[in-house]
């Protein structure tokens, strides 16, 4: 899979849990400060990309998830 | 002592997603009771198969996410804060954060939530059940999403009397405004929770009506063939500002709540005292504390659920506490039962009854029951100049509110 593939299906979860626009979802974005994020919503992205991409987001690796960059190197790693 | 006036009205319920609908809707004389198309009726073979379901969804006014994140119940509080905050003409800039507050109760709260996600556990395991299921349980959610939308921080509250819910939420607001606490409050109630269990708890108590032939005619307060309260879901909700402030900003006073008065029976923990003593109580302390002689109430907005001994405890409280002059009215007849909504509702119409020179007909009223002893308009909307009403609101646990509404 490529990165632009777990991109976007990343941006389709956070649409979706948060109602965030598809395109505002690039990968220098931080999930908390630019795209207004909070953590209850983390919880159900990081069940969402499991689902999605098979890859599990134990909690302290979900707290070093920053930006939606980290996120995409992650599952790209753990897929 | 300051005097409390209402500056904005919102509201969403079985006749209408907004004040204007659902007024225009009771004073017509329009039923808001259907039969219930889930296939959980058939499948639990639930007695009854009616219920006052929301004439607009929540999810066709809300962003989607909002729906997603809210219970029905925060969703209907939110929307009825919204219109009633606009309704007043409020800005952020209008109030300190710190002089606003948030009083908005609920009878059952996030009932659905609960069972959903009770579900989802059950079905899907652990890590399905939503982060968000406490926030949208928890019964003072819908003050609490109402007080992030609005800002305030002068105090959130959410006063739990089962069906005197929202009437006991306008009472707090009240006092809170009298002693100087805050300068607006942004109050109400809120309820949805139509789905099997609570129906089949309510049926087991023999509270609710089982007329699913007729579901425009099963409401029928005060009627000698009524036979139990139909479920309904809404929210309504005022804005309450100290005179002097919101002279100061100059916004109009559609009205005041004068005061308010509030009971406990300590009799039975659903049952009413039979002679309605703890109603009298709650009424004549609301008339006290609005310094509103009896005789000037020309108008009842009653409880009445249409329960046998509820309707009828409730004629007697008037009659003992204002006298046989007031002329009432039964909102449930066609709103259903909005429980924990239904005293905030309730409320508004008492205030509108007042505003209009109009009192909304009790449908179904084809013989009244001789115990009320009361005149009960029916058929159609009854013209009258009003100075002063009163709304009534009674709840499980013996609670007992009534507020007196006054022109402005």
């Amino acid at each position: 899979m490529t990165n632009e593939e777990i991109l976007g299906g990343i941006a389709e979860i956070v649409n979706e849990v948060a109602g965030v626009e598809t395109s505002e979802i690039t990968m220098d974005k931080s999930f908390v400060d630019d795209l207004d994020i909070d953590s209850l919503s983390m919880v159900e992205i990081a069940v969402q990309v499991e689902d999605r991409f098979g890859s599990k987001v134990p909690d302290d690796e979900l707290a070093n998830l920053k930006t939606v960059g980290d996120a995409v190197d992650y599952v790209a790693k753990h897929a | 002592m300051t005097d409390v006036v209402v500056t904005g009205l919102g509201a969403t319920t079985p006749l209408g997603g907004d004040v204007a609908s659902t007024w225009a809707g009771m004073l017509s004389g329009r039923s808001g009771i259907s039969a219930i198309t889930e296939d959980w009726v058939e499948r639990y073979e639930l007695p009854v198969r009616i219920a006052a379901r929301l004439a607009t969804d929540p999810t066709e006014v809300l962003k989607r996410v909002e729906a997603r994140r809210w219970d029905r119940c925060e969703q209907v509080a939110v929307i009825a804060a919204r219109e009633a905050w606009k309704h007043a003409g409020l800005t952020e800039h209008d109030v300190e954060p710190e002089r606003l507050a948030v009083v908005i109760g609920t009878g059952i709260g996030g009932a659905v939530t609960l069972l959903e996600q009770d579900s989802l556990l059950k079905q899907e395991g652990m890590r399905k059940v939503s982060p968000l299921t406490i926030p949208m349980l928890m019964p003072n959610g819908p003050a609490a999403y109402v007080g992030l939308e609005l800002g305030a921080r002068g105090g959130v509250h959410a006063p739990v009397s089962a069906c005197a819910s929202g009437a006991e939420a306008l009472a707090i607001a009240w006092r809170m405004l009298r002693a100087g606490e805050v300068d607006v409050v942004v109050a109400g109630g809120a309820e949805a929770c139509i789905t099997a269990i609570p129906i089949a708890g309510f049926a087991q108590m023999r509270a609710m009506s089982t007329r699913n032939a007729e579901p425009e005619r099963a409401s029928r307060p005060f009627d000698s063939d009524r036979d139990g309260f139909v479920l309904g879901e809404g929210a309504g909700v005022m804005v309450l500002e100290r005179e002097e402030f919101a002279a100061a900003r100059g916004a109009a006073a559609h009205g005041r709540l004068a005061g308010v008065g509030t009971s406990s029976d300590a009799y039975h923990i659903t049952g009413p005292e039979p002679d309605g003593t703890g109603a009298a109580r709650a009424i004549s302390a609301a008339l006290r504390t609005g310094g509103v002689d009896a005789t000037d109430v020309g108008h009842v907005n009653a409880h009445a659920t249409a329960t046998a001994v509820g309707d009828v405890a409730e004629a007697a409280a008037i009659r003992s506490s204002i006298g046989d002059h007031p002329v009432l009215s039964a909102p449930k007849s066609g709103l259903g039962h909005l429980l924990g909504a239904a005293g905030a509702v309730e409320g508004i119409t008492t205030l509108l009854a007042i505003r209009d020179g109009a009192i909304p007909p009790t449908l179904n009223l084809d013989e009244v029951d001789p115990e009320v002893k009361l005149d009960v308009v029916a058929g159609t909307a009854r013209e009258v100049e009003l100075h002063a009403a009163v709304n009534d609101s009674f709840g499980f646990g013996g609670h007992n509110v009534a507020l007196v509404f006054t022109q402005a």
